[in-house]
């Protein structure tokens, strides 16, 4: 199935279904087509995407869209952990809850969550904006980078090295932006930002405990 | 010697600073931080005057704690470990004599090449020697040393791999097989360079840091290093441990999967872990699903970890190989998994004596370095000004290296020419192999991989435990079942 996928006409829409969970279902597409996955599937689904532009009508499972590289990746229910896991870019719309690492190692993916995510969302976040409607675990963006976070709800314990930042018009911007881009009616100025405190960026005898 | 500014980057640990434990036993104190003037400085031996050194509190013993104390910093290095270990140097082969015929050297075919993933692969590896290079990263290393290695492993038809940080169009274009590393942090990790890959290692671990991820310090994070890990310039980078999308065997058979749908079958699998208990772990990646699994004992070297980890965490690789191949044959797959082992891999009997316990072939990571020109006496007052010596620099953290290998400085990376260094790295997998093959020819083996355990003797108690060959001269196996102990005594040369 995924090799048929993989020698798809740009242009062409795919549906597949009766996905029943199966692990790794249109993964590593490289063309501009469009795949309808009617129905709730396993680990990885649209691993490593480039270009494409995935449908999953259902909840997905563990690391949906891990490492996309472009294109668009849109789950109607909830995903699993490590959602969007060092993607490095395109776009990936979670409409339902996130659960445990969304975003995690994110290299420049956009992560829209209409729920809530889990713990340690956003850990080692690299670049990219994750933006949360619901509300936000603990941990949030631990050691995260340069990546951006955008919570509507409450957030739990901050994790390490990331504090709560001004929304400036360029945030704002941003995330309405994203916001519109994902469908959703949410208010960007009801949101606030988080992003790296970046006083754990190099090694000082001072911070041993910080970790 | 070149001034990296390290402006913003004060009392990172133990960067810049000489390593614990580098200063050569010349009779002097040995070097701590800013104490130049005692390496250059003649003295006598202490132990001619009757002086005795304390062998619990030895000298690099000292040096550490006094640069614990002055500075509260560890020491982060490169290289594995520097502790003596039972290692190959302990095994003996058993030439042919009466009951075995030997080949003639130079005359009767002894074949050396080895075919790696054809278990599940629609495109297995063809390699012409064993000896293949292992993992090192474009960011340790510069690119005209990632451009040498590609050359040098060409040159003889082996193969050499990525680490992290990613692929880049130097290595790939210079390398004829090139396999690409899947790692935890998925530094410029990219499909395009999946497809383009060889073969695929999924690195669980390191022999230097079983448990541990990779640093890369601040001195080498340069504005292309950065662009290729999406990370900003010049922060200290601490590479993540753990895989972000999955944890345990169940989920790395998931995984392969993807990695075989995403690339429609056609490329090797191999898994690569850090010896520590590598029954379990070559079981588990065996069922996982596994093409080859790549095993680094502790002697294997780092481009950056902290020392406490690389001498004391992990086993020796002579340790691990037999426990691995119980594994592989519990399975029924030994030699059809290929065993590819790593860590303190230096000459073609070390390559010999890995196959004959039943490694299907070996990487070379730091001998491939000194074959480019890692710690070259020539350079020697250059190591004297970074408060190291040839023969002991292991800063390769620093990106001072004044060999232009481990670094990212453009001056010093210019002073590597890939072209010769590259023939330097062939000249020593040419040797390396041809002295398994002298070996293995007088063994009576027409091929590497016919060498096997009974070719083998022991030369130390520890060496008999750990590979299950008797100690020389006796057939006495230490932890045998069903051997007594005083067979050692009794034993005959079988």
């Amino acid at each position: 199935m995924n090799q048929a996928l993989h020698r798809a006409a740009p242009g062409s829409a795919w549906e597949v279904a009766h996905p029943d969970g199966r692990h790794a279902i249109a993964v590593g597409l490289t063309e501009p087509i469009s795949v309808r996955i009617s129905g709730p599937v396993g680990y990885f689904a649209a691993g490593m995407n480039e270009q494409a532009t995935v449908e999953i009508a259902g909840n997905a499972g563990v690391g949906v869209a891990e490492n996309m590289m472009s294109g668009r990746v849109h789950v109607t229910g909830s995903a699993s952990q490590s959602a969007g896991a060092t993607a490095h870019g395109g776009l990936l719309v979670i409409d339902g809850d996130a659960a445990a690492r969304c975003g995690i190692s994110m290299k420049g993916v956009d992560i829209v969550v209409g729920g809530n995510v889990g713990h340690m969302s956003a850990f080692m976040a690299q670049a990219g904006a994750l933006v949360v409607c619901g509300n936000a675990g603990d941990g949030l963006g631990d050691s995260i980078y340069e990546a951006h976070i955008y919570v509507q709800g409450n957030v739990g314990a901050l994790g390490a090295d990331c504090v709560e930042k001004q929304m400036r018009p360029e945030h704002l911007e941003e995330l309405a932006g994203l916001l519109a881009a994902a469908g959703r009616s949410e208010r960007p100025d009801q949101f606030r930002r988080y992003g790296s405190a970046r006083q754990l960026y190099n090694f000082h005898v001072d911070n041993a405990f910080a970790y | 010697m070149t001034t990296i500014t390290t402006a913003g980057l004060g009392g990172h640990a133990a960067g810049t600073s000489p390593a614990a434990g580098t200063s050569p036993a010349t009779g002097t104190a040995p070097a701590t931080h800013g104490d130049q003037a005692a390496l250059d400085r003649p003295a006598g031996d202490p132990a001619a005057l009757g002086l005795r050194e304390n062998a619990t509190f030895d000298r690099t013993t000292i040096a550490a704690i006094r640069h614990a104390a002055q500075t509260g910093l560890y020491d982060i290095r490169g290289g594995g470990a520097k502790r003596k270990l039972p290692h190959f140097d302990d095994l003996l082969f058993l030439g042919a004599s009466m009951s075995r015929y030997p080949l003639e050297g130079y005359r009767e075919r002894c074949d050396t090449d080895v075919v790696i993933g054809a278990r599940h692969a629609l495109q297995p590896i063809h390699l012409k020697t064993p000896v293949t290079i292992a993992g090192m990263s474009f960011g340790s290393l510069s690119g005209q040393a990632k451009e040498a290695l590609g050359r040098g492993a060409s040159e003889v038809g082996t193969s050499t791999t990525t680490g992290d940080g990613g692929m880049t169009e130097e290595e790939r274009g210079h390398s004829q097989t090139l396999v690409y590393q899947y790692l935890p942090s998925r530094y410029g990790m990219n499909p395009k360079h999946l497809r383009m890959a060889d073969a695929i290692e999924v690195v669980l671990g390191q022999g230097a840091k079983p448990g541990g991820g990779g640093m890369l310090l601040g001195q080498k994070i340069t504005e292309r290093v950065a662009a290729m890990r999406t990370l900003p310039i010049g922060i200290d980078q601490r590479s993540a441990c753990r895989h972000p999308d999955w944890t345990g065997p169940d989920d790395l058979r998931i995984k392969i999967e993807e990695l075989r749908e995403i690339t429609d079958w056609m490329k090797p699998i191999y898994v690569k872990i850090g010896a520590s208990r590598p029954y379990y772990d070559v079981a588990l990646a065996i069922k996982a699903g596994a093409d080859a699994v790549v095993l680094d004992g502790m002697q294997g070297g780092t481009a950056a970890t902290q020392d406490v980890f690389i001498e004391h965490v992990g086993i020796p690789t002579l340790a691990a190989i037999p426990q691995a191949v119980d594994a592989l044959q519990e399975a029924g797959l030994h030699r059809q998994v290929q065993l590819i082992v790593s860590g303190g891999i230096r000459s073609g009997a070390d390559v010999a004596k890995a196959l004959a316990l039943g490694a299907d072939a070996v990487s070379i990571g730091t001998a491939a370095l000194i074959a480019l020109g890692d710690n070259d006496p020539a350079l020697e007052s250059e190591y004297r000004k970074l408060g190291s010596a040839a023969g002991y620099y292991d800063d390769w953290q620093a990106g001072q290296d004044p060999a232009g290998i481990t670094t990212q400085d453009p001056e010093l990376s210019k002073r590597l020419d890939p072209v010769a260094a590259g023939h330097r790295l062939a000249n020593l997998l040419r040797v390396m192999t041809m002295e398994a093959q002298i070996i293995a020819r007088a063994c009576g083996k027409a091929h590497l991989l016919h060498l096997e355990p009974e070719d083998l003797v022991a030369l130390t108690i520890e060496a008999a435990a750990m590979t299950r060959r008797p100690l020389a001269g006796t057939d006495w196996i230490p932890g045998a079942q069903g051997t007594p102990a005083t067979s050692a005594v009794v034993g005959a040369n079988a």
